[in-house]
């Protein structure tokens, strides 16, 4: 049984989803019951998985019994069973939040809503999962295509944001697809392990670099790595609440995830991965610094939020670009940190506009009153994107900046204390209107609304792990994270 | 392993949550802050046997970085701080209760609540063991200090309120920056009497590194030019200015310092970099500026912020001067002034709900009408510019004689010059309450029980301990033996480490 887990992980999700739809025009409820148990199943799995691997080492997976590196070969490895684990958990969260008819839709699009979600789910799942570049793009493209149709339900703005995220996504898988084709001509083999072993003869070749300069630049746009982010702010604000709650979690950690196992795990460390990584170093300082100043210009909460991402994605890369121990440490613990307190951020963001129908932060007057424990929810998340202790966001910065002082680069210290102190700026903005601007004159005291508590578990269970993996953050890093570090600097 | 400083930090953590369910009854909310009040007193005070006799009640919990676990530690220091803050937090809390009922104010749950957080994060920093325990309770300080100096939500609250969290969350940034530097430099050290960081790295980027920290912890302690926060968070409610502004929050930065100074670099790694005498001269001029700044103001609660910023620097003047006696005077300063500087503002809470007057020329004829409030005034502010048989004497002997004992004279003529200035901008208030004229004939009209019998106890109290300073507490003793230990914990790391 152990043996089928790696597979078994991303085939829950497909068996569902291809059900899920069907059995919706028969019983709704039914169909989200079977949506839930597959993702509970598949979240079950890969935490069974990661505890199995870090006890008794990598578990690799033939697919159709086909050997590497001829075959298609699935890897689980503590970095990509730690990744499943992350997105099958939110997931799950994401799915209870939804509830069955996700936003109130009739019965088949509650259907086709949790159909294309596990899809989106199938395919996450299998990029982390593959150990061969050319399936990760297919998984690539099937997560992509899932999030489109996703992202796209929320309207009619939400269908031309989507329609720009579209070209502008596949543009960028084009890209990662062109450099595998090179490093498949170099190379002759599409296995991750197999082309590592064979890329250090050929790293002189110069399409080699052209390989490397093509995955970065595909993976930097599906990252939404500042300046390749326009798509972002768009895509995530007009989409319904749970699918911004789940892809702004975990959609770019999984690109963020590729660009660190090719970088660190296929391409040799010399070369044109290095200079591909200082360069990106630099280009994540300011990313860090533009999403945060861009959030503080909104007006419009959930762009915000968005921007703020574009900056913490930049948190992510700049820990890959040092790749000092310290600071992949922390761009590993902020990319589990980011994916909770973001995602937990956006579903009360959510919340409150499907509750009240308020998403200018102007409005938010009074909403402490209103939605008191939605809105401490969002106080503690916010409070750890900021990187204030005990959080689980202090810590990541913690080994973040650990990491940038070990390897003397002082500007990118003063960005990160920087980009704290722009956060405080942004969010306490929201505090004040929420907790101290009274609601307009003659409206009177608003009534209590809370979220109903489908909404409201899910929010809170993201609050209580962002408390609590934060207080207990040493036995992730020390249990997990080390493990999943590349070869060289794992213990 | 004894939970016991655990405890005393949760104890109140929980009475906040249990604040914030009794929304709608008041009266059992109030008991709520009561029995926490007394519960941690009780357990603070039940350490002092143990402590006195030369032990140190310390345990660990979850590692929360490589080798820095939350440690929380009652040592001789931590234990004057907790103790003084436990037994003010008592009579604030009778005050308070009072003076929120009589002004009205609006969200009063959210304001004990708060209140309760902030003085767990008091005991955590007072029994933090290590520095990023430290920072963890210093910033939960800071956070939950927040609510309470925008409590009147007024356009002046909220900017006050952005500025402190400009001053103090800023800072505490560079204070993470040093204690990330400590931790490369010095991994899995706990504080040490005497320091721990001699001879771990170049004069040069441990200079940088205690210039960092000193600004995280000078921002809360107020020292110029980062103290304009003080003045601007007098807008929040009196008692929060008493216990906050004048004992928790701004101890909290004077007692980081001391912290930073003797328990992490140690005096003679400052002496070796030079550190002592830039310290110094910032706090002396902290200390005069501060005074003249106060001869200026006309409001009452204004005039006592700069009076504050200028006595926080005493504490960090004895701590950069490095005697013995100058140490201890530090540190039974942070006692003193805490009891001193808690009755003034306690009185001018009271004058301000009973006449809602805080403007010094309104006063006049006042001291007529409430005799016990401006009494109390008048025992304070003399404690305040050191006139022997109260408190201040005490800490303020102890710091002249170790500015003399180190041969640094010129810090004796600070305190003096200072204590001038002290009776300069105090005397006026006191004598225009007493001798001015009053517009209407005054007759009795004191300020109700829950608001002057705090302030008359903080004023007994400041005079008992002027006289016999080890009654009760043992805070004299505390502080003394406290700053032995810290002198010969540097002659050892001295002779140890050896010089870099």
């Amino acid at each position: 049984m152990t043996a089928h887990l790696p597979v078994l992980i991303a085939v829950l999700p497909l068996a569902a989803s291809v059900i899920v739809p069907l059995l919706a025009l028969v019983s709704v409820k039914a169909a989200f019951a079977v949506a839930l148990l597959a993702l509970a199943a598949a979240a079950l799995a890969s935490c069974t998985a990661l505890s199995h691997v870090l006890a008794h080492g990598v578990l690799r997976y033939e697919l159709g019994g086909w050997a590497p590196p001829w075959g298609i070969e699935y890897v689980l490895d503590p970095l990509s069973g730690g990744v499943a684990a992350l997105i099958t958990l939110v997931a799950v969260c994401v799915a209870v939040y939804a509830g069955p008819r996700a936003d109130g839709g009739s019965a088949a699009r509650g259907g086709m809503f949790h159909g294309l979600y596990l899809l989106l789910v199938t395919g996450l799942l299998g990029i982390v999962l593959t150990g061969d570049m050319f399936n990760l793009y297919v998984f690539l493209e099937i997560s992509s295509l899932a999030a489109y149709a996703l992202l796209a339900s929320g309207g009619i703005r939400g269908t031309v944001a989507t329609f720009r995220y579209l070209i502008v996504g596949t543009i960028a898988a084009t890209f990662y697809l062109l450099g595998t084709g090179y490093l498949y001509a170099l190379t002759g083999t599409l296995n991750m392990a197999d082309m590592a072993a064979r890329l250090t003869a050929v790293a002189d070749a110069r399409a080699y670099g052209v390989a490397v300069v093509l995955i970065v630049i595909g993976l930097a746009i599906k990252a939404a790595l500042f300046p390749l982010h326009g798509w972002l702010p768009d895509a995530y604000t007009y989409a319904p609440a749970p699918v911004t709650g789940f892809i702004a979690a975990v959609m770019a950690k999984v690109s963020a995830y590729v660009l660190f196992r090719v970088l660190y795990f296929v391409t040799p460390a010399e070369g044109a991965s290095a200079q591909a990584l200082m360069l990106l170093g630099w280009v994540s300082v300011i990313a860090v610094l533009a999403g945060s100043i861009l959030a503080m210009a909104q007006h419009d909460i959930r762009r915000m939020l968005a921007y703020s991402s574009v900056g913490q994605m930049g948190y992510i890369v700049l820990g890959f670009a040092l790749g000092t121990p310290a600071a992949l440490i922390g761009a590993l613990l902020h990319l589990f940190g980011h994916a909770v307190m973001k995602g937990c951020l956006f579903l009360v963001v959510g919340g409150i506009r499907w509750r009240t129908g308020i998403y200018r932060i102007s409005d938010y007057a009074g909403m402490g009153r209103r939605m008191p424990l939605t809105m401490a929810a969002f106080v503690v998340a916010a409070l750890a994107m900021i990187g204030l202790p005990p959080t689980l966001g202090f810590f990541s910065k913690w080994y973040l900046i650990t990491g940038a002082v070990e390897a003397g680069a002082w500007l990118f210290v003063a960005a990160l204390v920087l980009s704290s102190l722009l956060g405080i700026v942004y969010f306490f903005r929201v505090f004040e209107f929420a907790y101290l601007k009274a609601p307009e004159a003659g409206q009177g005291t608003p009534p209590r609304e809370e979220l109903p508590l489908h909404m409201l578990a899910p929010i809170l269970v993201l609050t209580a792990a962002v408390l609590v993996v934060g207080l207990l953050n040493h036995q992730v890093v020390g249990g997990i994270i080390r493990h999943a570090l590349p070869g060289a600097l794992a213990p | 392993m004894s939970h016991y400083p655990l405890l005393a930090v949760l104890v109140s953590l929980l009475a906040a949550g249990a604040i914030l369910l009794s929304d709608r009854r008041p009266n059992v909310r109030e008991a709520w802050t009561f029995v926490a009040a007394a519960v941690k007193f009780l357990l603070v005070v039940s350490m002092l046997p143990t402590v006195l006799a030369g032990g140190v009640i310390e345990a660990t919990y979850a590692e929360l970085l490589p080798g820095w676990s939350l440690h929380l530690r009652a040592d001789l220091f931590g234990l004057i701080f907790a103790l003084l803050a436990s037994g003010l937090w008592i009579l604030t809390s009778i005050y308070s209760i009072g003076y929120m009922r009589a002004g009205h104010y609006t969200h009063q749950t959210g304001y004990f609540a708060s209140f309760a957080v902030c003085l767990s994060a008091t005991m955590g920093i007072a029994f933090a063991g290590n520095l990023i325990t430290f920072f963890l309770f210093y910033e939960m300080l800071t956070l939950a200090t927040y609510p309470l100096v925008v409590h009147d939500r007024t356009e002046e609250a909220v900017a006050a309120g952005r500025k402190y969290l400009a001053y103090t969350l800023g800072a505490g940034q560079l204070l993470l920056l040093a204690i990330v530097a400590v931790a490369i430099l010095a991994p899995g050290e706990s504080f040490q009497p005497g320091g721990f960081l001699m001879g771990k790295a170049p004069l040069g980027v441990l200079g940088l590194v205690f210039v960092l920290g000193l600004i995280g912890v000078g921002a809360k302690a107020a020292i110029m030019p980062l103290h304009s926060w003080l003045p601007a968070a007098m807008v929040a409610p009196t008692p929060v200015s008493a216990l906050l502004h004048a004992v928790a929050v701004v101890k909290a930065g004077t007692f980081g310092c001391l912290r930073l100074v003797h328990y992490v670099f140690g005096v003679d790694l400052l002496r070796a970099m030079g550190a002592d005498t830039v310290l110094a001269v910032a706090a002396a001029l902290t200390i005069l500026l501060a005074s003249v700044r106060a001869l200026g103001e006309q409001n009452l609660k204004r005039r006592l912020a700069y009076s504050t910023v200028s006595q926080l620097s005493y504490i960090v003047l004895g701590a950069a001067i490095g005697s013995t006696a100058a140490v201890a005077g530090a540190m039974f300063h942070v006692v003193a002034h805490g009891f001193m500087k808690i009755t003034l503002f306690f009185c001018a809470g009271a004058i301000y709900v009973k006449t809602h007057k805080l403007e010094i020329p309104d006063l006049a004829g006042l001291g007529r009408q409430m005799p016990i409030t401006f009494g109390a005034f008048a025992l304070g502010a003399l404690g305040l510019a050191g006139t022997p048989l109260f408190v201040g004497f005490i800490s303020k002997w102890n710091l002249g004689m170790g500015a003399l004992q180190s041969g640094q004279a010129v810090f004796l003529a600070v305190f003096v010059a200072s204590g001038i200035l002290n009776f300069a901008y105090f005397f006026p208030v006191v004598y225009t309450a007493f001798f001015g004229r009053p517009e209407q004939t005054m007759r009795f009209d004191e300020a109700n029980t829950a608001l002057w019998a705090p302030l008359a106890a903080t004023a007994v109290i400041s005079l008992i301990l002027g006289v016999y300073p080890n009654a009760g507490l043992q805070f004299y003793h505390l502080a003394w033996t406290a700053a032995e230990s810290v002198m010969a914990g540097a002659g050892q790391a001295l002779a140890g480490g050896g010089m870099p």
